[in-house]
């Protein structure tokens, strides 16, 4: 309850805080359709800032609930959204479209490098990365096995994107860098509405599976004495995390660590292992983790953005470090 | 590469019993349990639970048959003692697991059966060895299944320890009628304790009250004869001097 709250405050903070400085009372009014004294603050409102809070709620749960469904899976602290190799299925389709382009032909350049090319370029690379998994775990009884295939996946990926990010022009590359910075503020209303159906799909399939993500603590023996029906759970918890971690790669980008860390920073905090109360407590933990980082992305007061990746690295690492150091215990 | 352990097992086990399983390393006794509680596939064979062929049981059901306690798995121990016990009434739970007052009676009854009611809100880190294997024990009886089935449950455990593991799963099947079935390499306790014996070997296995199979003499079979040898007079195997 009092994370809902904590929610909402960041959200109204990284609402009002921007490179145009806006007066609360005009936030407001261009929400509720009043008057403003300035019909560009209304626009920047709506169409910039306010989509851009509802991306860094979706992302930010939906990634740190995808982390906690990969964490109890398999076992492991060091599990996140990633290791099923989504985000580098994802980056390897984005530097085939930015990079590949320019190599294979010129003429297609230009044609390809609109904004929903990088989305549907990235969620095709996630859903190949992710058939072959899928088809790998099909065949393997063993949990553990598919975490190492998601690894070596990943570094099959980036060494193809190392490939052709060295045969491509400087230009091109920049692009790619850029993406993998990852970005909240590029989503029209339009992408929000295609991102949140993916989100809400994805949290309902991890809603069904908490019963058995609980049964999963005692690890997969003991699930299955208890009715577990090891391999189906673990597909229909595969697809929530590819739908959360792979929709949100597409629309913004690879952005790391916060599902590794969200579910260990709630861990901390909140000493429960039951997943009908870890789980909504992630969802805001994640939420409320994506918020505070984009307003310190925004850098308060001056022009500049920085990228959102590099910042949920240098606010979250810290934290996560302290809490560990601070408990002195390593609670999983 | 296939290997052919133990063949031609058969045994049954009635209610109330106390059956221990033993045999020497890699015979075969995790695997015989492992597919009895159908955490494993069957190799051949049958194995029927009330009457009824295993392999026709959905896992539901049989969650609601066999429970099974085992050694080394990579349980959370960020796990109160409580919410470990209370995982044992998942099967009975609706589909998001809410505890109602029946299953709260049944989580009360088993952590008052293995006497761990002052430990309940301990978590599983801060447990012995000996105080966990009891939780786990506590877990199986929250289940509430005819049969309790447990891989060497005196592992790692201190002699008085196994001897009031052992004492443990005795009084439980007197107490709640439960047939408890479990591996063990403590012969000396099991002679002690157990209702009945299965004894696996490499090409057979022999079933009967301890009593019974002293008298066939098969323990003193069971080992390579160069360094201990059982006795008879005290039931027990001692070290050639």
């Amino acid at each position: 309850m009092l994370l809902f709250l904590v929610v909402i405050l960041t959200a109204l903070v990284n609402i009002s805080l921007g490179s145009v400085n806006i007066p609360l009372i005009d936030i407001f009014a261009s929400v509720f359709k009043e008057n403003v004294s300035n019909d560009s603050f209304r626009y920047i409102i709506l169409e910039y800032r306010l989509p851009k809070v509802f991306t860094a709620i979706l992302t930010g749960s939906g990634l740190a609930v995808s982390g906690l469904l990969m964490q109890t899976l398999f076992r492991n602290p060091l599990a996140g959204p990633y290791v099923l190799g989504l985000s580098s299925g994802a980056s390897l389709g984005v530097a085939i479209i930015l990079m590949g382009a320019t190599l294979f032909s010129g003429t297609m350049a230009g044609l390809l490098l609109s904004k929903w090319s990088l989305v549907i370029a990235s969620s095709l690379g996630s859903l190949l990365v992710l058939l072959a998994v899928l088809l790998a775990s099909s065949k393997l009884r063993d949990t553990m096995a598919i975490l190492i295939i998601g690894l070596m996946f990943a570094s099959l990926t980036a060494a193809v994107v190392s490939v052709l990010a060295y045969f491509s022009p400087a230009a091109q590359l920049q692009q790619y860098v850029f993406w993998s910075f990852g970005s909240l503020g590029n989503l029209s209303w339009e992408e929000v509405l295609i991102l949140s159906i993916f989100w809400f799909t994805g949290i309902i399939l991890a809603i069904t599976c908490i019963k058995n993500l609980n049964t999963l603590l005692l690890g997969e023996q003991y699930a299955k004495s208890l009715g577990v029906s090891i391999s189906r759970n673990r597909l229909v918890i595969i697809i929530a995390t590819s739908l959360l971690a792979g929709s949100i790669t597409a629309f913004a980008g690879p952005i790391a660590f916060v599902g590794l860390a969200v579910p260990h920073l709630i861990r901390q905090v909140i000493p429960v292992n039951d997943h009908r109360i870890l789980l909504p407590a992630v969802i805001m933990g994640g939420a409320i983790l994506m918020l505070v980082c984009d307003i310190a992305a925004q850098l308060p007061g001056s022009q500049y953005t920085l990228p959102i990746n590099a910042i949920t690295s240098l606010i979250g690492a810290p934290v996560v470090i302290w809490l560990l150091v601070r408990k002195r215990k390593f609670l999983f | 590469m296939e290997t052919l352990i133990a063949s031609n097992i058969s045994i049954e086990i009635e209610e109330g019993e106390l059956v221990a399983l033993i045999g020497i390393n890699g015979v075969g006794k995790s695997t015989l349990l492992r597919s009895l509680s159908g955490v494993q596939e069957l190799l051949k064979g049958d194995i029927l639970i009330e009457g009824k062929p295993l392999k026709s049981l959905s896992s539901e059901k049989l969650s609601e048959l066999i429970s099974i306690v085992l050694t080394e798995q990579p349980i959370s121990k960020n796990l109160s003692v409580f919410e470990l016990i209370a995982l044992g009434r998942q099967p009975y739970t609706n589909w998001i697991g809410t505890l109602t007052s029946n299953d709260l009676n049944y989580i009360q009854n088993a952590l008052k059966l293995v006497d761990i009611e002052n430990l309940q809100h301990k978590k599983c880190y801060e447990l012995s060895d000996g105080q966990l294997q009891k939780v786990l024990i506590a877990r199986a009886i929250a289940q509430d299944t005819p049969l309790v089935i447990l891989d060497e449950p005196t592992t790692h455990l201190d002699i008085y320890h196994q001897a009031y593991i052992l004492k443990l799963l005795k009084k439980l099947t007197v107490q709640t009628k439960k047939s408890i079935l479990f591996a063990t390499h403590e012969i000396n306790l099991a002679l002690q304790l157990c209702d009945r014996i299965i004894l696996m070997e490499q090409d057979k296995v022999s079933v009967g009250t301890p009593k019974q199979l002293i008298e066939e003499d098969v323990f003193s079979r069971m080992f390579p004869s160069d360094l201990i040898f059982f006795d008879k007079i005290s039931e027990s195997f001692k070290i050639k001097t």
